[in-house]
């Protein structure tokens, strides 16, 4: 039998072909890389003391960034606090409760909707809902507000998968020495689960955190004079701040807006280590 | 409590009510999820569908978006999303998927646990950071490379919604393909095809729902990016004419929502076209998340038998 | 004088399985009774309706009754939490909560709402010297209990539910993950505590059923075989078929 040569071996094929994938992934990761060490090497000159700690002078083209981080800081809180009570409630509900049902499944289409609807959209519902409609007007009330909405689903599904880590062997025991549903949930299950709530809720905020669109009409200020006095006030927030430094001001010195971003994302990365890192350790730790 | 003797048909004790109240609240949590979407729906429709009777109809589906005149036509912005979505995704799924493909089937371990936290680094990464590199970057280089006489494009604006878009596209895909039960590769090895061969007949078409997702859900993420493509894709918008339309400023429908409701008068004509435009897009990631959930129907079921 | 008292009880889970079939039996005070025969007999489904765990599972169908001093727990107006400090149980796996050892004892007590630190603290060791534990960790009370060895743990599971002063404890195949010495240990403990408490024992084999057996009833497939004093059952059973399992030809 003389069947033609093919073109390739099959060993032949599966090396190109793990060349050809190893490449993509190289090509997908080369630019991440690059585009961390670039901004650091490009932001570290732009931060000093002053920087951080001053307010924006002549058209915020000189002076520092202070308001806007404190507004980032004021805005990350005020989701925390609309977002983890409930979020971490929620979480219980379906990890513990929820019975396999059309209503359950429901939640967890909602669920799905609310992490995928566009982040401008949520501003356009802030605006409408807790500007226009509940009077808060634009204010870090309202932004918080909006965001935490967006948050919520982040926070729902990494609590829940933190619960429903923790082995069912536990919940039976406890229950078996005459403790109720709750007094276990409260006793073992949330005490287990919390450097995975902990984690989850991090992530989420740390999504807050460098999100602009949903704040662009809820409660994000171009400049103040001054800090906010309530949280009935606009503030500055730094994600916002990039972009007006970034698109808004001509002749805009490209030091400030390379320090910015690099506050920024050591804002947001500094987060997402922690939570790594408080993962990490909860994972060595645990002896279950 | 202990030291009597209390009968077993004694009726709830009062520590039971605190009880009661704490799962109630727990249970309306839960149900916090569907009322937000209520609630989002509502408000997006109550202040937006006024639109289509207070807008006439010959402009919303005219040619032109030119507010300032009354022309609010959706399509140069739905053409703008389109164009940007599709360039992203051509651009984004062969890398997403040829990454995940690599992480869960050929990477060694060490090299797996070195690049996946990159590209959760990527995902983490603010919208308006990755549109300040693609001004100060990217669309320099695309003016240049092209010969453009400017770097904010549509096709900027694809390739760097599509960079965004591969951490989606590489996590799910990758829980995806892990989730192919070993055995199933392991047949295919042991009647002589090579793990190369395993990959493209066993392993994807096993994982091919969660592949779908991936995809989709990485198309919801481009589609709902708002800061980057404003910040790099010129802010023109016009109806494309033809393939070179890729190659020059267009306008999407988020851009144009986070660029101009900063300035309209509450409840004007052309404040709620923009919250039209809202609902269309809330429509759109509806569809796709739905679809989704329907294509890979990932039951969250506890495994574990309840008791020993 | 009996305990425990089952009439008709049946039942069956989600799947279909038909757990118990129509069982009724009499658990004598202060006695080790013993629930053997093969895998899937129905011995853990007995014990969790005796203190009402059954009800975290997904039970289609539940008849008869289950009579502790006279009261049926099935009863829906039961207090069941009340039920299960009288009631303890110790499953096969030992399983001690994510707390230290002295947390692990106390648990059950706190729940119950004691909160004073010396009857706890007495609790504790009361409990420890009971099953012959108190030397072995008293000096380290404080250390987390996964770090106590398996037999340790599985002692310290018994004294979890001692703390509370039961009246009945219920243990499945508490000693079938242990080694030789440590479910010796167990089983002397067990003997000594016959005179404070009712024991109900599924034990993990033959052997161990006929070591310990004051009473031995035999399941087979949701049903009771037979049932008389240990000594008699296992040297002359009535029922062919609990012959043939006590000679080893089948299960
Ligand atoms: N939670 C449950 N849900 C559904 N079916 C169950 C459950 N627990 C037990 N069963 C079924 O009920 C029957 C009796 O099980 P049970 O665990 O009571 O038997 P057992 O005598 O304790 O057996 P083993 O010696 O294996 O522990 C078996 O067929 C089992 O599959
Ligand atoms: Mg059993």
């Amino acid at each position: 039998m003389n069947l033609p040569k093919p073109f390739l071996t099959a060993r032949q094929t599966q090396k190109v072909g793990y060349a050809a994938l190893a490449g993509i992934a190289v090509l997908t990761v080369i630019p991440i890389i690059a585009l961390f060490i670039y901004i650091l090497i490009a932001g570290l000159p732009a931060i000093s003391w002053e920087f951080l700690s001053g307010f924006p002078r002549d058209g915020m083209r000189s002076g520092g960034i202070l308001p806007a981080i404190l507004g980032t800081l004021y805005l990350t809180l005020g989701t925390a606090l609309f977002s983890v009570p409930p979020g971490i409630a929620a979480a219980v509900y379906l990890a513990e409760y929820a019975p396999d049902n059309g209503l359950t499944r429901t939640i967890r289409i909602a669920m799905i909707n609310l992490s995928g609807i566009p982040s401008v959209v949520y501003g356009l519902f802030g605006l409408g809902l807790f500007v226009l409609f509940l009077k808060f007007g634009t204010s870090i009330l309202a932004a918080s507000l909006t965001l935490s909405i967006m948050t919520l689903p982040v926070i729902i599904s990494t609590t829940e998968e933190a619960l429903r880590s923790v082995p069912t062997s536990f919940r039976v025991v406890s229950i078996s020495m005459g403790a109720s549903k709750w007094e276990t949930i409260w006793r073992i299950v949330l005490p287990q689960g919390l450097p995975g709530i902990i984690t989850g809720i991090i992530l989420g905020l740390e999504r807050a955190a460098g999100e602009t669109a949903p704040i662009l009409f809820t409660g994000a200020a171009f400049f103040l004079p001054n800090l906010p006095n309530s949280p009935l006030d606009p503030t500055m927030a730094l994600p916002y701040h990039l972009f007006v430094i970034s698109t808004q001001i001509p002749g805009m010195p490209i030091q400030i807006q390379y320090g910015t971003v690099l506050v920024l994302l050591t804002f947001v990365l500094g987060m997402n280590l922690i939570a790594n890192f408080i993962r990490s350790r909860a994972r060595a730790r645990r002896h279950w | 409590m202990t030291s009597s003797n209390p009968s077993l048909e004694s009726t709830r004790p009062p520590a039971r009510r605190t009880e009661w109240i704490i799962t109630l609240l727990i249970r309306v949590a839960g149900y916090l999820s569907i009322f937000y979407v209520a609630l989002i729906s509502l408000f997006l429709l109550k202040e937006g569908l006024p639109a289509l009777t207070d807008v006439p109809l010959s402009s919303l589906a005219g040619k032109f978006w030119y507010p300032i005149e009354g022309y609010y036509s959706l399509w140069p912005l739905i053409f703008g999303s389109l164009t940007v979505t599709l360039g992203a995704a051509l651009f984004a799924v062969p890398l997403g998927l040829g990454t995940a493909i690599f992480l869960s089937e050929v990477a060694p371990k060490w090299v797996k646990e070195t690049l996946k936290p990159l590209v959760e680094l990527l995902a983490g990464l603010p919208s308006v950071v990755l549109g300040f590199v693609g001004i100060l970057v990217l669309s320099p280089f695309i003016r240049k490379a092209f010969d453009l006489p400017t770097g904010l494009t549509a096709f900027t604006g694809a390739l760097l919604l599509g960079w965004a878009a591969i951490p989606t596209i590489v996590s799910i895909a990758e829980d995806a393909l892990y989730g192919v039960p070993r055995s199933y590769r392991e047949a295919a090895l042991a009647v002589g095809a090579t793990p190369w061969q395993v990959i493209w007949g066993v392993t994807l078409p096993a994982a091919r729902s969660g592949v779908l997702t991936a995809v989709m859900l990485g198309i919801g993420r481009v589609i709902g990016e708002t800061m980057a493509v404003m910040m790099v894709t010129g802010n023109a918008p016009v109806l494309p004419s033809g393939l070179g339309a890729l190659f020059g400023p267009v306008r999407t429908m988020t851009a144009t929502i986070a660029s101009e409701m900063g300035e309209v008068a509450t409840g004007s004509q052309h404040y709620q076209v923009l919250f039209l435009i809202g609902i269309v897009l809330f429509a759109l990631s509806l569809i796709i998340n739905i679809t989704a959930f329907m294509v890979s129907n990932r039951r969250t079921q506890r495994v574990e038998r309840l008791l020993s | 004088m009996d305990k425990i008292v089952i009439e008709h009880l049946s039942l069956n889970y989600s799947d279909g399985t038909e757990s118990l079939k129509d069982v009724s039996l009499r658990i004598p005070a202060n006695q080790i009774t013993v629930l053997f025969g093969p895998a899937g007999g129905g011995k853990s489904t007995l014990l969790r309706c005796i203190n009402r765990l059954n009800d975290l599972a997904d039970v289609t169908m539940l008849s008869g009754r289950v009579l502790l001093n006279g009261v049926d727990v099935l009863d829906p107006h039961t207090n069941v939490t009340e039920l299960r400090r009288r009631v303890g149980m110790v499953f096969s796996r030992p399983v001690p909560l994510p707390l230290s050892i002295y947390q692990n004892i106390t648990y059950g007590l706190e729940i119950a709402g004691e909160r004073r630190k010396a009857r706890l603290d007495e609790a504790v060791e009361r409990a420890l010297r009971q099953v012959v534990l108190w030397d072995e960790v008293s000096d380290r009370l404080q250390d987390p209990a996964h770090a106590l060895s398996g037999g340790q743990q599985q002692r310290l599971c018994i004294a979890r539910v001692l703390a509370l002063q039961p009246e009945v404890i219920l243990l499945d195949e508490p000693t079938s993950a242990l080694d030789p010495v440590s479910t010796f240990k167990i089983e002397t403990t067990l003997r000594e505590l016959r005179s404070e408490l009712t024991i109900v024992l599924a034990p993990h084999s033959t052997q161990q059923a006929a070591r310990i057996a004051d009473t031995a009833a035999f399941f087979l497939a949701g049903e009771l075989v037979e049932m008389q004093e240990g000594e008699k059952l296992f040297v002359n059973p009535k029922d062919p078929r609990t012959q043939d399992y006590i000679q080893g030809r089948f299960g």
